[in-house]
């Protein structure tokens, strides 16, 4: 299927040079122009301006002060709120996309947030370090040490990240909750996809992490690396 | 285009202060019997004025007025010294030229509310029928009253859609109940430091202030303008428990801690010998000047009333369902008259409305006066919210 076309491996046409993360393009790509997005645990909104630059309508829960003022101040619509406890005050269907970015392995109960987003939004778009890639292997394997990389450069003592998982774990937990895998995608260390035609395996040790456009299943259906079901 | 500016009414001194009443020192605009206040009472207020204070330019289109909604005690001089007093507007930090309300930019529009004492009608004014000051004999005005009386006056301005509503605390209510009445008629809205009811231990506050001021001879059931004496000792300490609960104990301490006033060693009497007594005096005994008891009734007891869910079935979300307004809810993290999960609770209900709402909790110690103050992060909140609004509305930086 014809998937390397559709991902924006260069930035968008805009007038600023303001450099957008790959995971980030990747993300936006996924969703549809005009619709309507959360994205929870939004940072300081560069997602959302991204979004946002491409006519769509985005509010923004973060856990952060910091990170909500910010995003005030980008003129985004963002409250300050925590994903384990705020999203049971949103309606079902309340948005076309939610978004989870780089957050699931910070939250308390990954499972019911993942239901949660779901419920909230038509599809669900989640992105995580992958604790499966090689180098978090090696880490533990050869230095005995709970493994940090660039983006992930806390120590174990005082992150933030309580739930790791690999992208086979992510697999099986949307397998056991009837998620439907419209698109999965797992980028290198650099933010570049790896080879569609890979096996599972080789996504889970080389993918340094995991991009996944989910809805709700209607019926079973699993995404092999790199397949694509058109939305 | 219309070029508003504030005018100087009447010129009075300190002790014509109810003369104020009926004669305020600022725009006013009357209504004749022939255009009634519906007062949620079931009363009809006819006449009755509202005063008001303008700052800046309307533009063409009408499309760059701000609501400025006051505090509980504040009045509508929010950004020029105040021409009796002689003290500055009451929020110089948010509102001015080049400030986050530009008056540069923007129409700015605060009023006095209703049932205030500081030019609206209110209990300190004349009743046309009896030619005697209100007093208890006025209806018991609340929130939405307050709001109805500012459209009238938006109304009369030829403004039919205002391009931001905002206010704090008493202010931040008629922002709230401006959203859900009028919700057509705001673009955006900023309520601050505010609740969508207000809770059983803010009225058990305002019912010790109420009972203060009852509970001096000289109020004399409300009759106190007809006796000549003021009932000042309550009022006083209505204003002193209220005052307390505008700051928090971090400000208390940060300004007066344990220090003594003028002395070294305690004197063993009440005198007042801690610095922060001698301060709440004199916040109670300036207040006084300036503040009739009787308003502080009915302005307090507006605030008790308030609760947008019980208008809508207990559901607050239904309040806001559908609404087009673009909402930023401000808290503060040492407010404790009405602390953040009370802003939540609005942003929450927003949300399940589907309203665009951004919300911030901003770190002070300075409590809930901390929205009238320079907290360098909310002016900045501020700002950028106006300014994003702003754009959406197709306002240049010139407010055309």
């Amino acid at each position: 299927m014809a998937v390397q076309e559709s991902l924006p491996l260069e930035p968008p046409a805009r007038t600023t040079l303001r450099v957008h993360r790959a995971d980030h393009l990747l993300v936006a790509d996924m969703v549809e122009p005009g619709s309507k997005v959360l994205d929870v645990g939004c940072g300081e909104g560069d997602l959302m301006q991204l979004l946002e630059s491409r006519g769509v309508d985005c509010r923004g829960i973060e856990l952060s002060r910091e990170g909500v003022n910010r995003c005030v101040s980008r003129g985004l619509a963002v409250v300050q709120g925590d994903a384990d406890t705020d999203l049971d005050n949103y309606t079902a269907d309340a948005f076309d996309y939610v978004i989870l970015s780089q957050t699931l392995q910070a939250t308390r109960q990954p499972r019911v947030v993942l239901e949660n987003l779901l419920r909230i939004g038509r599809r669900a778009i989640v992105s995580f370090p992958n604790f499966g890639y090689i180098n978090m292997r090696l880490q533990l394997l050869i230095n005995g040490q709970m493994p940090r990389t660039d983006n992930l450069p806390a120590t174990w003592y005082d992150t933030p990240n309580t739930h790791f998982c690999t992208i086979k774990d992510f697999v099986l937990l949307c397998d056991e909750i009837d998620v439907k895998m419209e698109r999965a995608v797992a980028l290198d260390r650099y933010g570049r996809p790896l080879r569609l035609n890979a096996p599972w395996w080789f996504w889970n040790m080389f993918g340094e992490q995991g991009v996944f456009l989910l809805s709700r299943a209607e019926k079973k259906h699993h995404a092999a690396p790199g397949d694509y079901i058109a939305p | 285009m219309m070029n508003v500016h504030p005018v100087k009414g009447p010129v009075a001194t300190g002790g014509e202060r109810p003369h104020e009443a009926d004669h305020p020192t600022s725009l006013v605009a009357s209504f004749g019997a022939d255009q009634p206040l519906r007062l949620d009472c079931g009363v009809d207020l006819a006449p009755f004025q509202i005063a008001y204070q303008t700052y800046g330019t309307l533009n063409a289109d009408k499309s760059n007025a701000i609501l400025v909604c006051h505090a509980l005690t504040m009045d509508q001089h929010v950004a020029n010294v105040h021409p009796i007093t002689g003290k500055p507007g009451g929020w110089l930090t948010l509102v001015g030229p080049g400030k986050p309300i530009d008056t540069d930019r923007y129409f700015v529009i605060c009023s006095n509310v209703i049932g205030s004492c500081m030019g609206s009608t209110g209990p300190a004014s004349t009743n046309p029928a009896t030619g005697k000051v209100w007093g208890l004999d006025f209806p018991v005005i609340t929130i939405p009253d307050m709001v109805r009386a500012q459209a009238m006056l938006v109304d009369r301005l030829g403004i039919d859609k205002l391009f931001c509503v905002v206010g704090g605390s008493m202010g931040g209510m008629q922002v709230l109940q401006w959203s859900v009445a009028y919700p057509e008629r705001v673009f955006s809205a900023m309520p601050i430091a505010c609740a969508t009811r207000h809770s059983a231990q803010n009225i058990a506050f305002h019912e010790l202030g109420r009972q203060a001021v009852m509970a001096d001879p000289d109020w004399a059931h409300g009759r106190y303008v007809e006796t000549g004496a003021h009932p000042h000792r309550g009022l006083a300490v209505a204003r002193m428990a209220a005052h307390i609960t505008y700051l928090s104990d971090a400000a208390l301490h940060r300004k007066f801690g344990r220090r003594m006033q003028d002395r070294e060693l305690p004197t063993f009497s009440f005198d007042a010998d801690f610095q922060v007594e001698s301060y709440l005096r004199y916040q109670g005994s300036s207040f006084v000047e300036r503040f009739d008891a009787n308003s502080y009734l009915y302005l307090t007891r507006a605030m008790d009333y308030f609760d947008i869910a019980a208008d809508h079935h207990g559901v607050l979300a239904a309040a806001f369902r559908g609404t087009q307004t673009r909402f930023c809810v401000v808290s503060f993290t040492s407010d404790w008259l009405f602390p953040t999960p009370e802003s939540r609770a609005i942003v929450h209900a927003l949300n399940a409305g589907g309203a665009r709402v951004s919300f911030a909790e901003v770190e002070t110690d300075k409590g809930h006066d901390a929205f009238l103050l320079d907290e360098p992060e909310f002016i900045d909140i501020a700002r950028a919210f106006l300014h994003s609004a702003a754009t959406a509305r197709g306002l240049d930086r010139a407010g055309r």
